[in-house]
């Protein structure tokens, strides 16, 4: 299953601290060449944030680049009422099965976990097909509560077009990332002045996806990889863009991504999904941001499938502290945990209060687990 | 005694106990120190008892130290590449001791409760590698108790020893200062990815085996070369290196920094933790040891441990630093970052 060789030429290829030390260096020079400061550019992606978080790459960034991270973590933006949703199923008796990561993530009044606790069943599983496994094993109502953004929601569409058995269906509360940037790119006072896109949603979707945004907003977008040294020579490129006032698409991630994309994934992604807007846990309504089922698969379709009455969720108020919590801001990249005052005390990854601290994508649990940027 | 309305039927989530508070981590220090100690740890012991939540205990006898230590086992599954539950039962207790300086044993108990429906060839089996770990640590079993409880009643079985031995020199968990070098003694992560890979089927199993073993043999070589230069031992378990390396930290009110390419990973637990989205540092090891040791003996603790072949790739992988007190820095040869402190059973993330 492994080829441990390939993995050893990868890590000495794209994790070489020589060659980072060179990237940081050219950040370096780039960022004093625009000669100002903070130059803010964003990523909306949460395995950028995990390996810049896990690399310490923030410490060899210079002072006057900011890198915010961006609502790039899809469990973080999976809305209350969809939690909701998948509560309420679960608590008439219908078998949920959905990603580890969904557990912990408050709903209105309880997250899927706290409905375990009590009784209901929750499979936590690895993948849709493993869901839909699942449901071939048993004659029990299985409901797959289905997260994440391009790159799982083809994995979702490939088991719905496999013609699943009739006691499976799927919970959407796919997410689609291009929308998302438009709302940020709007929003007023925004300080980004570039995009880094993620890798892996770029496989499927394509770099040229992006063309069009960035004729609209004048942005630079820089497609990037995951491996440290493709992170930093992704910035290098989108800082030179900011810096020459030449807003384009640079895919640096060629040995994946083309311009085109996987067009059989396409394809499967358009014929499953439709988009629709739909609210962002903390962000704001974004038009065209949620993926949801196509009236053709109706009969997967838990929504269309079961009658589910949240109303019962909400005779009790939402706890105080969620209130408080500024999970929103800090996916919009105006604030940092730090800036929270939940944060590491009353919000931590065994009780989290926002999204942003359940997700080993979110930015909360990240900071909590790396110590976000301490002076090391 | 007058009649109670329940208002809601199920008890909270924070009412119960959960496997969370069984990983090693800093819900199951938080449980036992809220619940399980309350009161103990305030009696008077001479010596290292509750309050220090070390590895065991050492009751003081005349000049010498008396070191106790039990330990539960329940593994899933039983029997697993590179070891079984009989001799994962024999090191845990045998290297716990070893960890507070006892490398040589008096005895171990060991209490067994089974299932109704065991296999007995698999209790034959078990009891094998008791005896032959018996013998690689030179400790014999010297008392023991056993039960059956009904089909259902406990998942297979579960072992419990507990070992003694003497000792003229405690080492704590507890002793670092600023300017030791943080040795470990071999390769980390083998022990839970071979178990996680055995436990989901992942089909890597052919390389991947647990490196379960008594290290007591391993820990005196070091001792003995370190002639009163190691102050503070302990033995990555559940939890793993970070959960030690923060405890030891911690007590100690030093900052550790580890220089991650330094550390031993076999590329097979890299590669497997890599996919699984799990960090080696979080994962349990049962037959290495951290040792902390003074900066002028660090390099003859680390050839007297090479020369042994259970640390033939032990290395120095760190130092203590008066900075930082309480937390482990890590170096990952790009960076800088705090090392993440594992919280509840690892899971193998997704996406």
């Amino acid at each position: 299953m492994f080829d441990t060789l390939t993995a050893g030429a990868r890590e000495l290829k794209f994790r070489d601290p020589e060659k980072a030390r060179g990237l940081s260096r050219a950040l370096e020079h780039v960022c004093r060449e625009i000669g100002r400061e903070p130059v803010s550019v964003m990523h909306v992606c949460g395995s950028h944030e995990q390996s810049i978080a896990k690399y310490g790459l923030r410490t060899i960034l210079p002072k006057a680049l900011n890198v915010i991270m961006g609502p790039g973590c899809p469990v973080c933006v999976t809305d209350m009422p969809e939690v909701d949703e998948a509560v309420v199923l679960a608590q008439d008796g219908i078998r949920i099965a959905t990603y580890g990561d969904m557990l912990k993530v408050p709903g209105t009044s309880l997250s899927l976990a706290d409905a375990q606790a009590q009784g209901a069943r929750i499979d936590v599983v690895y993948s849709a097909a493993q869901a839909v496994e699942l449901a071939r094993d048993t004659t029990e109502e299985i409901c797959f509560f289905a997260s994440g953004f391009e790159t799982t929601a083809v994995a979702t569409a490939a088991v719905v077009l496999s013609d699943p058995p009739p006691n499976f269906s799927v919970l959407s509360a796919h997410k689609y990332i291009p929308p998302v940037m438009e709302i940020v790119a709007e929003m007023p006072g925004t300080k980004v002045e570039g995009f880094l896109a993620a890798g892996h949603a770029a496989t499927i979707t394509g770099s040229a996806l992006f063309e069009r945004f960035v004729e609209r907003h004048k942005i630079p977008v820089v497609v990037a990889g995951f491996e440290p040294l493709d992170i930093l020579a992704g910035l290098v490129k989108l800082v030179e863009l900011v810096r020459d006032r030449t807003p384009r698409v640079e895919n640096m991630y060629p040995r994946c991504v083309t311009p085109e994309g996987n067009r059989n994934a396409q394809r499967q992604l358009w014929r499953v999904f439709r988009t629709t807007g739909g609210r962002w846990r903390g962000i704001a309504h974004v038009p065209n941001g949620n993926l949801r089922l196509r009236d053709e698969f109706a009969r997967v379709d838990a929504r269309r499938k079961f009658t589910i009455d949240l109303r019962r969720l909400w005779s009790h108020a939402p706890s105080t502290l969620t209130q408080v919590c500024i999970c929103g801001d800090i996916m919009a990249g105006i604030a940092s945990p730090t800036h929270c005052p939940l944060f590491g005390k009353e919000c931590v990854p065994d009780t989290p209060v926002g999204a942003c601290m359940v997700s080993s994508e979110g930015t909360c649990k990240i900071w909590h687990q790396y110590g976000g940027h301490p002076d090391l | 005694m007058s009649a109670r309305v329940e208002v809601s039927g199920a008890p909270q989530p924070s009412e119960l106990v959960t496997l969370r508070h069984g990983a090693g981590g800093r819900a199951m220090r938080l449980l036992i120190e809220d619940t399980l100690a309350a009161g103990f740890v305030d009696m008077p012991v001479d010596g290292i008892g509750l309050a220090a939540m070390d590895d065991g205990a050492a009751l003081r006898i005349g000049d010498r130290w008396l070191v106790v230590t039990t330990d539960s086992h329940v593994v899933q599954p039983i029997f697993f590449p590179g070891g079984d539950i009989g001799r994962l039962a024999v090191s845990g207790t045998v290297n716990d001791l070893a960890m507070m300086g006892a490398t040589e044993p008096l005895g171990l108990t060991s209490a067994i409760i089974i299932e109704e429906g065991f296999r007995r060839a698999d209790l034959e089996r078990i009891q094998r590698s008791m005896l032959e770990t018996c013998r690689e640590a030179g400790v014999p079993i010297v008392t023991g108790d056993t039960k059956v409880m009904g089909r259902g009643e406990l998942d297979g079985i579960v072992l419990n020893t507990t070992g003694v031995a003497v000792t003229s020199a405690v080492v704590s968990d507890a002793g670092l200062k600023p300017g030791d070098r943080i040795i470990l003694t071999g390769s980390i992560g083998d022990h839970g990815i071979a178990l996680m890979a055995k436990r989901h089927d992942l089909a890597l199993d052919a390389e991947l085996r647990s490196d379960v073993a008594p290290i007591n043999a391993l820990v005196r070589a070091a001792l003995q070369a370190g002639a009163g230069a190691v102050t503070a031992m302990k033995d990555p378990t559940r939890g793993g290196v970070a959960s030690a390396l923060h405890e030891m930290a911690e007590k100690a009110r030093v900052g550790i920094v580890i220089h991650e390419p330094r550390v031993p990973v076999s590329p097979v637990v890299r590669s497997a933790a890599e996919m699984l989205g799990l960090d080696p540092f979080h994962i349990a090891n049962e037959g290495k040891a951290i040792i902390g040791v003074r900066a002028a003996a660090a390099d003859a603790v680390l050839a007297a441990l090479r020369a042994h072949p259970l640390g033939s790739e032990a290395a120095i992988v760190g130092e203590c630093i008066a900075e930082h007190a309480g937390r482990v820095v890590l170096d990952t040869g790009l960076g800088r970052r705090l090392m993440a402190e594992p919280d509840g059973e690892p899971l193998p993330r997704i996406c």
